[in-house]
């Protein structure tokens, strides 16, 4: 496999998705930043507008840069099955579940979704890039696996008017459409695939079309979303979300294995808050079966990850967890006052027992910048559930229109 | 040449044998520590094979090595060298020209990379991270042993035993799979080695040039691997692998370190070859220089490669016969040659988009694996590549220093290079049809190249030996084959910079860790030195930790 692509391909590494026209013309601080070599917004216009755009109307989101990769042939589901933890027999075609995949010593790749369009034809999104294990655990397999980045434009549209905005802009049918549900649409800018999902913990949207429809998506979008306070949106309101959410994400929250250079940098599912996702009963042989059921033969995990409630107002990023506010046990992964819960919430690795079956006495230092002066403070931390914010209209069929 | 110092009869604390790099780093070092030292060299300039040369009006040449990333920062900082007016300044890119008209870049963007080899084929472009992974995993591995002397695995000493268990430790900290891994990392072929990550020809063409540069051994051979790690183990700034330019050439190192050397009060002695080295009652006490005169110290660091310092500057008989025997067979054969090139202007290479770095990187045309080996085939049957692989570099490309504005210097390393052809020495006819294949070569990608040549220094084996005094112009003083590194480099017993004779000691690239500009053996030799004299290794800074 290769691309045909320009000679000049380097000139401006950070290419522009086929969204960017429209993004470019909303931009006002040229605030950018690249995304697995695409020139993605950081912030639009303002951050906490377009944080407020998510929880209180609707957000659009250029989704393009997300990795893609097909997967079809009479083995698909078979390989699906043996390349991630999840049981793929349960995912029905025109559904999508959220999943992982480890290398045979049980160490996560990364996180993303499984799209299963037909019996035969699945779709995995993710963060990092693949290609050569996902060839690899192939073998043996009659299956068919192509990255497809730049041949699809997605657009993630979520928060609580994103319903109401589908159904102006000629989604018939729209409303049936359940939470991990795929459905293809006929709209005014062609056939669209949607399913119901997305980053955000919040009712919520991604839609899927051939690169050469985006710009006619966009427009019908945002059209009808004029009368739902439709906000285009960059990543950094997008990242306190899915913090509420209390999503993980490759790079920030754990180390994908192939890219770790230090061993005890790779995590298993078990030990970044995904042992849920590890079908250990399935009836075939997935990557890491081995090794997952010997670990969690002998309990012998030695990280959980933990989402933490810390006192007072200054959100905790990068500082390190302290038990009894002397032993380190811990590191925060992500942190942020969170507008919506009204709480200093943080996602934590942290170094068993504590975070597990040691959950009280947990302190985090934290380093304050104000005025050029650090102001160090030892606050406490609380462990408590994901997802810090869980709305009620996220997973409502058919969903409210605010 | 320097003027004997009027010091005639005294007696220094330390001599060196040889200003290059190594020997500065020794001399240097040692004179930090309150030695009075003297570096004796036999050219009339210092450096050894870091060296900047005017050959040509207005153009300096680094005329044998040519590009830096090995040169610990430890040394750097230590020895003050920037202060002594050293910058190493990292190049650009860098690009395969293709037979069929096509090319793989190299570029320091992260998904220009990516892309650019998805041009070749996606799955290599997605493993590109993977491996890229599996190379620093081993590069840090064997990072903390550069700045240390090897144990001496027979010994009981508590020092040995300490440094063993150190590097057991080590080895026992890896994972199962990383202990399997680095064995085979060790032993391999690169050409294999690629093969587990890499599916198309031009992409590992490109990834195993480190593995074959300065060595007697073909993409295919097992231990090219480690050679590649070799290449890979430095940095520029932290940047790990990265390799840039001195500017001002490469002699601009070996000048600040005879500057930092003169600045600690050392005495550098240019113009001055050493015939022997003086032993008397089993020890070394002087050095004797071509012409006879006689010059005394208390101890006697070589930084020549083994089979000169004891082949030549001493007699069998003062040696054990097992060691003699053991530094006849050290493996340091020739296998490359240097090409270097005053021109009158940047050759054009129609292949290449204009907007491309590549001219300020590092240029090849061995577009196969196949192609590479089939170079090395040549070598075996003693005779120079027919179709040679180049490493081809435009330093004025970055560095304004080197060339007038609008001129550029060129450097091309070209391998393979036999030390005789057909078992006879060269022939200056012969050298100029070695020249030819490197010419003819860049011709073929560049129509303009030959009309901006100006002036050209050819060198085979036979030209680097008579300048740097290197056996067979082996770049790396020996070998760097898994046989001969640790405390098997360059002989086993001897692998801690002492000779079998009292107050002799080695600090060349033969020793531990090896070649390249890098300056840990001649560091650690002075490490040596110290401990014997029981003197404080003044600032000689702990090796950087491996985070």
């Amino acid at each position: 496999m290769r691309r045909a692509l320009p000679r000049e391909h380097f000139e401006k590494p950070l290419w522009h998705t086929p969204f960017h026209p429209r993004i470019a013309a909303l931009m006002t601080h040229e605030q950018w930043y690249g995304w697995g070599g695409y020139l993605s917004p950081q912030v639009i216009r303002d951050e906490e507008m377009e944080y407020f755009a998510i929880r209180n109307a609707a957000s659009l989101f250029d989704v393009s840069p997300m990795v893609k990769y097909r997967i079809a042939g009479p083995d698909a589901e078979a390989y699906c099955d043996r390349l991630t933890v999840r049981d793929v027999s349960k995912l029905k075609p025109g559904r999508v579940h959220y999943t992982a995949w480890c290398d045979d010593e049980g160490k996560v790749l990364d996180d993303g979704t499984l799209f299963r369009f037909s019996p035969t034809e699945f779709r995995l999104c993710c963060q990092e890039r693949h290609l050569p294990w996902l060839l690899d655990s192939a073998i043996g397999y009659d299956v068919e696996i192509a990255e497809v980045t730049e041949d699809i434009a997605a657009l993630s549209l979520q928060g609580p008017t994103s319903y109401a905005v589908l159904r102006d802009a000629g989604f018939a049918g729209i409303e049936t459409l359940k939470p991990f549900d795929i459905r293809a649409f006929e709209t005014a800018a062609g056939p669209v695939t949607v399913s119901r999902t997305g980053f955000t913990g919040d009712l919520g949207y991604e839609l899927f079309v051939p690169p050469d429809q985006a710009l006619a998506l966009w427009d019908l979008l945002w059209t009808a979303g004029q009368l739902h306070r439709i906000v285009a949106i960059g990543f950094a309101a997008l990242d306190l979300a899915r913090l509420e959410a209390g999503f993980i994400m490759a790079g920030s929250d754990f180390v994908p294995a192939e890219h770790a250079i230090r061993a005890d940098r790779r995590r298993s599912p078990y030990e970044i808050g995904l042992g849920w996702l590890v079908a250990l009963d399935k009836p075939r042989h997935f990557n890491g079966k081995r090794a997952l059921a010997a670990e969690k033969a002998k309990n012998a995990f030695r990280h959980c990850l933990v989402a933490l409630d810390i006192d007072g107002n200054v959100p905790a990023e990068h500082a390190l967890v302290y038990h009894r506010g002397k032993r380190e046990v811990g590191h925060i992964t992500a942190a942020a006052w969170s507008p919506t819960v009204k709480r200093n919430i943080a996602l934590a690795s942290m170094t068993r027992p504590y975070g597990d079956t040691v959950v009280n006495d947990l302190w985090v230092e934290i380093y304050a910048l104000r005025e050029l002066v650090y102001s160090k403070s030892l606050v406490r931390a609380r462990i408590v559930e994901r997802p810090f914010f869980n709305p009620k209209r996220r997973s409502a069929t058919p969903p409210g229109v605010f | 040449m320097t003027p004997p110092p009027s010091s005639a009869g005294k007696t220094w604390d330390a001599i060196v044998v040889g200003a290059g790099h190594n020997g500065l780093v020794n001399a240097c070092y040692l004179a930090r520590a309150g030695l009075d030292v003297l570096v004796v060299e036999r050219n009339d300039w210092v450096g050894g094979a870091a060296t900047s040369r005017s050959l040509y009006p207005g153009f300096l040449y680094s005329n044998c090595s040519y590009v830096c990333s090995l040169l610990r920062p430890e040394i750097m900082r230590d020895l003050e060298l920037p202060k002594h007016g050293l910058q190493v300044v990292p190049y650009e890119g860098g690009v395969i020209l293709k037979q069929d008209g096509g090319y793989l870049g190299t570029f320091r963007d992260h998904d220009a990379h990516r892309r650019e080899i998805g041009r070749h084929s996606l799955r290599d472009a997605e493993a590109y991270d993977r491996y890229s992974a599996e190379v620093i995993r081993q590069c840090r591995f064997i990072r903390p042993f550069l700045l240390r002397t090897p144990p001496d695995p027979t010994s009981l000493k508590p020092r040995d035993v300490q440094e063993l268990l150190y590097l057991g430790r080590k080895f026992y900290d890896l994972t199962e799979t990383e202990m399997a891994d680095t064995v085979r990392f060790w032993t391999m072929s690169i050409a294999e080695f690629l093969d587990e990550f890499f599916e198309t020809d031009v992409v590992k063409a490109g990834f195993c040039i480190s593995g074959i540069i300065g060595t007697a051994l073909g993409p295919l051979s097992p231990g090219t691997a480690y050679v590649l790690l070799h290449h890979y183990m430095g940095d520029v700034d932290g940047a790990i692998g990265a390799w840039g330019f001195a500017r001002g050439g490469m002699g601009a190192i070996s000048e600040s370190l005879a500057s930092s050397f003169r600045a600690s009060g050392g005495t550098v002695r240019t113009g001055a070859s050493v015939d022997k080295v003086l032993v008397e009652n089993g020890r070394a006490t002087g050095v004797v220089l071509d012409g006879g005169e006689e010059i005394r110290g208390r101890l006697v660091v070589s930084n020549l490669d083994v089979k000169r310092t004891f082949l030549k500057l001493l007699e069998e008989p003062q040696l054990p016969a097992d060691f003699v025997k053991k530094v006849k067979n050290f493996k340091i054969r020739g296998s490359s040659g240097k090409v270097n090139i005053a021109l009158d202007g940047l050759p054009d290479f129609p292949a290449l988009p204009p907007s491309a770095p590549f001219l300020r990187g590092d240029m090849h045309f061995t577009d196969s694996v196949e192609r590479m080996e089939g170079a090395y085939d040549d070598w075996k049957a003693g005779r120079w590549s027919a179709d040679p692989f180049l490493d081809m570099m435009i330093p004025t490309t970055i560095d304004p220093t080197m060339a007038p504005p609008g001129k550029h210097f060129m450097s091309c390393f070209v391998q393979y290079c036999p030390p005789k052809v057909e078992g006879h020495d060269w022939t200056d006819a012969e050298r100029d049809g070695f020249a030819k294949t490197v010419v003819d070569q860049i011709a073929e990608y560049s129509p303009n190249f030959k009309d901006l040549i100006l002036h050209m220094e050819v060198r085979t084996p036979r030209e680097i030996e008579r300048e740097t005094g290197l056996t067979e112009g082996n770049i790396f003083q020996g070998e760097l084959t898994f046989d001969q590194l640790l405390f098997n480099r360059p002989v086993p017993g001897y692998a801690q910079y002492r000779a079998p004779i009292g107050g002799l000691y080695m600090c060349g690239s033969a020793t531990h860790p090896g070649g390249g500009v890098m300056g840990a053996p001649g560091r650690n030799a002075a490490a040596e030195v110290l401990r014997d004299l029981k003197k404080p290794a003044k600032d000689m800074s702990d090796a950087y930790p491996v985070l």
